[in-house]
């Protein structure tokens, strides 16, 4: 009997099948690789797979509740009153703020009403937990606890208390994924505060980070700028904390300047989120026929959504090398 | 009866495990060192038994690696075909190697896995990983034989064939 299996496994030729087998399962890998980089098949195929993805997904995410939930509990006092009094500061002082901008907003209501325009400085949201899953892919991604039955859409802003986070990349019927501002292949016009300058942070490399590679070298850039969202492209609505920068160097070719940011959210940390439902309307001149970016299949169905017509600038780019097409569109910021 | 019952759970039950391992987070300074889990239960499996590894169920758990972790459907399947074809080809020499040379063969197996993940992302048109991406795989080769010796003793304990 064993000598018989010692037989069928010698030590060193292999049999001719296994081979074969190994070459056909490659090649059947590799098919479905190519026509799910084509066409997206996972998505769909996860959609319906969603009612066994789902619970593991919350299985997964046990743990990372269970430390949450302990750190909590065995945390000592002392740091607990510490952090209260600190939350109690910033309570009082937003508390202040919002007083103070209580005024402000009433006013400025009336005067959007008197200048007949639609937009408004009130907040449609959602909030979300973040459930703790490593999805893999260099974490540029979260996944929320919220999906499809709850409203949420692809597209959707998602920020936290200090500034943007990112969008909502694809939605399952009770979770959906974020692609961070740090992804190297997401973009998001943003605004220079102090200056008025337009450009285009894109996610960098270095993890954790935004990079603005295309600054006029003429412009009025300095270390400590705040961005924010500039609204052009209609995906973000404007005014949003994006980063501050942190350098500000002459770029390799030497035709632009190239700064690099920190996010102004809280990244890696944040617990909570909240998601943007009233898609902002796109500030500025309609965007040309032809945007900039991914061929049109790649790009998701926006015809269906007459109100998201450009948002090709806040949307995925490939390259960040491509000519921002939000910078190049005018409009008062 | 109920043995070969028990021996095909704990073999599923590994599988399972191997998953949720894969899809549980570590804090940001650790998420480098995260070795590749189903890649060492899997590896475990060939050289532990011999038809229980078959390069159609590596296809299979990958493919469901690939659903869980919503990367390129067949990504995981391809990666893990091949390193079950190897480990499979060269079971009888692994099984007899001194456990620091098994360690080194894991390594090599672990590192070809990234290479082939590599070759994969960035003919998808990702970037390159930074640096610190390579360390998972000498992680992983670190734990083969705690996690080797660990499944041994479990297996020896409830005597399953």
């Amino acid at each position: 009997m064993a000598r018989a299996r010692d037989e069928s496994s010698p030590l060193f030729a292999g049999n001719a099948a296994g081979t074969l087998r190994l070459i056909f399962y490659l090649a059947l890998a590799m098919v479905l690789m190519v026509l799910d980089h084509r066409n997206n098949w996972l998505w769909r195929m996860r959609y319906t797979a969603s009612m066994v993805v789902e619970p593991v997904y919350r299985l997964a995410g046990l743990p990372a509740v269970g430390i949450r939930t302990a750190s909590v509990a065995f945390a000592d006092r002392q740091r607990l009153t510490e952090q209260n009094q600190r939350l109690r500061e910033d309570l009082l002082l937003a508390n202040a703020k919002l007083n103070r901008m209580g005024a402000v907003a009433v006013q400025n209501e009336r005067l959007k009403q008197l200048l007949d325009t639609q937009h408004s400085l009130e907040l449609n949201v959602q909030l979300a937990h973040v459930i703790g899953v490593d999805l893999g892919a260099y974490r540029y991604q979260l996944t929320l606890n919220v999906g499809a039955r709850d409203g949420v859409k692809p597209g959707q802003p998602v920020i936290d208390a200090h500034g943007v986070m990112g969008q909502i990349k694809e939605v399952l019927p009770t979770t959906s994924v974020v692609m961070l501002i740090t992804d190297p292949s997401h973009a998001i016009p943003v605004v220079i505060a102090r200056s008025g300058l337009r450009t285009v942070a894109y996610g960098s490399r270095e993890s954790g980070q935004l990079s603005l590679p295309n600054i006029p070298l003429a412009a009025d850039v300095r270390v400590g700028d705040h961005l924010l969202t500039s609204g052009l492209g209609g995906r973000f609505p404007p005014g949003f904390p994006v980063g501050d920068v942190r350098s500000v160097a002459p770029s390799s070719t030497g035709m632009f300047q190239a700064a690099q940011a920190d996010p102004a959210a809280d990244i890696d940390r944040s617990e909570d989120v909240l998601l943007l439902h009233d898609q902002a309307e796109p500030d500025g001149p309609p965007a040309p026929i032809t945007p900039m970016g991914p061929p049109a299949d790649l790009a998701p169905p926006v015809e269906t959504v007459p109100a998201a017509s450009s948002s090709q600038a806040g949307a995925f780019v490939k390259k960040p090398s491509a000519p921002a097409s939000a910078d190049s569109s005018g409009g008062p910021p | 009866m109920s043995r070969q019952r028990l021996s095909r759970w704990w073999f599923i039950g590994t599988l399972v495990f191997a998953l949720l391992s894969m899809l549980v987070p570590l804090p940001g300074v650790l998420e480098p060192f995260k070795p590749y889990w189903p890649a060492l239960i899997l590896l475990y499996w060939c050289l532990e038994s011999e038809d229980r590894v078959t390069l159609g169920m590596a296809f299979t758990l990958g493919l469901a690696a690939d659903l869980l972790n919503g990367v390129v459907l067949g990504e995981q399947a391809m990666r893990l075909c091949a390193l079950v074809f190897i480990a499979l080809r060269f079971r009888s020499r692994l099984r007899f190697f001194p456990m620091w040379q098994q360690t080194l063969a894991v390594l090599a197996l672990l590192l070809n896995d990234r290479i082939l993940l590599l070759v994969v992302r960035v003919l998808a048109g990702a970037s390159l990983p930074p640096a610190a991406w390579w360390i998972s795989p000498f992680v992983g080769a670190a734990l083969w034989p705690f996690l080797f010796l660990l499944l041994d003793d479990l297996r020896a304990r409830l005597r399953i064939q």
